[in-house]
């Protein structure tokens, strides 16, 4: 799963989509996956290091990182074209 | 090394120059205790959900609105309406405070025995009381606030084969310039059916006219309207006194005062828009102070106030079950609080909080009961934090109505507890059990 390349993300965690014109604002924890989805890692790779930093379980963990993918699906934020 | 606390992730929209209705009220500030006694204790302790209600915000609110009253006008007595909240701690924390009961049924009013109010000081109100309650009424004296010529006439035939001489009232619609106007109840001002009433209760040798009493509606927020009630209640005294010589001992303005809830629909929040004691009691001891009533006469001027006095008091803790996104995208959160105990959900948009803090992320959310029903809606599309399955949350403002109007239905109700001035938590009424449903019922011998 991959971040559409064109996406900004600014260091307050605020996104800007040049293809349509929104902007997004994110919590501390969607920026630190969207920052792991922009450097390429996959689930598998961001699971460990979320549940060793935060207070939360694999499956709890799972759950909600794929609602949040849901989420940056429903905002045309993923190029769902280049899937890996 | 201990790990961080965990937030779901999250990313919304930002829509430019949209005004939003809930930008009026923050919602992330959390409800972490009541009365000093943290949630989380509460709900370890008596399960979720669970209702609590602080004896102390009952006694505070009621002495603010007697305060509003009294400074205002000489004579003042609060009955308490037992409809909107009849569990007997309640009752009594009311009674304590020197309120005389409003009850509308028999088993209200029996309740108002039980909790030790004298007969004398139980108003009895309702469009439904049956003969044998009328008699026992009449028997200890109480005030019987009359609806319609059937049980007027009904009282009339018991009091010719009793000793006792019937304290009645009748009870006054009018208009007071608010739509719908309530005429079901009672007799109408502005046609003649009240001076009728009058009339014949005064040419009977047998009744007491003690009072006049009218209840104009509910949550109503206008003050203007109580001005307008007062003043015709203090007309039809002024009258009597001039045709029969005879003054009336009280004047009944009812109930109906809005607390600081929010109705559906309202574009501003009610803590912004609902009166205040001190208008209200403005408006009443106004009317009345200006009325041409021979001022060394005064009526006793009796307030029947449910919501406004016990709304502020009452917390619902509950507890989230499960997030899920609906086809729209949209959020939804189900709770373990249904309508089943929420009635007031149908007319409010209840403030939910968190009882924990939470970072300032809210995600638009619609807050859906337990009860696999569609009409279970806790609140539609409110901005709401973003509590994961297992956090606790807290309903505000639901003292009025939720402890008399809940329904056993699908679940069983749970532990309602008082939050005592003694910094104690107790527990006032026990959440039902399977035997206690069952034993009502009776299976006929071929289905056994
Ligand atoms: C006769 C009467 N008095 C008092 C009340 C209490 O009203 P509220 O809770 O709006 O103050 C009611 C409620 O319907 C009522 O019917």
């Amino acid at each position: 799963m991959r971040i559409k390349k064109n996406i900004a993300i600014s260091d307050s965690g605020f996104v800007f989509n040049p293809t349509t014109g929104d902007s997004y604002s994110m919590n501390r924890i969607g920026r630190q996956i969207l920052d792991y989805l922009r450097e390429g890692n996959t689930l598998e790779e961001i699971k460990p290091r979320m549940t060793e930093e935060y207070d939360v379980d694999e499956a709890s963990f799972e759950k909600y990182y794929f609602d949040f993918l849901s989420m940056l699906r429903q905002f045309e934020l993923l190029d769902e074209k280049n899937e890996d | 090394m201990e790990k961080k606390p965990f937030e779901r992730p999250f990313i919304k929209k930002l829509q430019a120059g949209m005004p939003s209705k809930f930008g009026m009220k923050s919602m992330t500030e959390p409800i972490t205790h009541i009365d000093d006694i943290p949630v989380s204790e509460i709900i370890a302790d008596y399960g979720s959900p669970v209702y609590v209600l602080s004896e102390k915000t009952i006694r505070d609110q009621f002495k603010k609105a007697k305060h509003a009253f009294t400074t205002r006008y000489p004579k003042v007595q609060f009955a308490w309406s037992y409809k909107t909240n009849y569990l007997d701690a309640v009752c009594r924390i009311f009674h304590q405070e020197g309120s005389w009961a409003e009850v509308v049924s028999g088993f209200e009013y029996d309740k108002a025995l039980q909790n030790g109010v004298k007969g004398s000081q139980i108003i009895f109100n309702g469009p439904a009381k049956t003969d044998e309650e009328l008699k026992k009424a009449i028997d200890n004296d109480s005030l019987i606030h009359i609806d319609h010529f059937d049980e007027m006439y009904a009282i009339i035939a018991i009091s010719e084969n009793s000793e006792k001489r019937p304290k009645v009232a009748i009870r006054v619609n009018m208009d007071t310039g608010i739509y719908p106007m309530w005429d079901r109840f009672g007799f109408n001002y502005e046609s003649g059916d009240a001076w009728d009433a009058i009339n014949r209760i005064m040419v009977n040798e047998k009744l007491d006219l003690v009072g006049l009493h009218a209840h104009i509606g509910t949550y109503m927020f206008s003050a203007g309207s109580y001005k307008i009630a007062a003043g015709k209640l203090a007309d039809l005294a002024y009258g009597i006194e001039r045709k029969y010589g005879v003054n009336i001992k009280y004047i009944d303005v009812g109930g109906g005062f809005a607390s600081q809830n929010t109705l559906k629909g309202a574009y501003y929040p009610g803590s912004d828009t609902t009166p205040s004691f001190d208008e209200y009691a403005e408006a009443i001891s106004s009317a009345l102070l200006n009325s041409q009533i021979n001022p060394r006469n005064l009526p006793t001027l009796i307030l029947e106030t449910g919501r406004a006095l016990i709304d502020d008091a009452g917390y619902l803790l509950g507890t989230v079950i499960a997030n899920k996104r609906l086809s729209s995208g949209n959020r939804a959160t189900i709770v373990d609080v249904g309508v089943n105990l929420l009635f007031t959900s149908f007319w409010y948009e209840h403030e939910v909080y968190p009882a924990a803090p939470v970072s300032e992320h809210m995600e638009e959310t619609t807050i859906f009961g337990p009860l696999c029903m569609n009409i279970d809606v806790i609140r539609d599309a409110i901005a709401f934090p973003l509590l994961k399955k297992g956090d606790h949350f807290v309903i505000k403002r639901i003292g009025a109505y939720n402890m008399t109007q809940w329904m056993q239905f699908i679940t069983l109700r749970p532990n309602v507890v008082l939050t005592g001035t003694d910094g104690k938590v107790h527990l006032i009424r026990k959440q039902e059990h399977m035997d206690l449903i069952r034993q009502q019922e009776v299976i006929p011998g071929h289905l056994k």
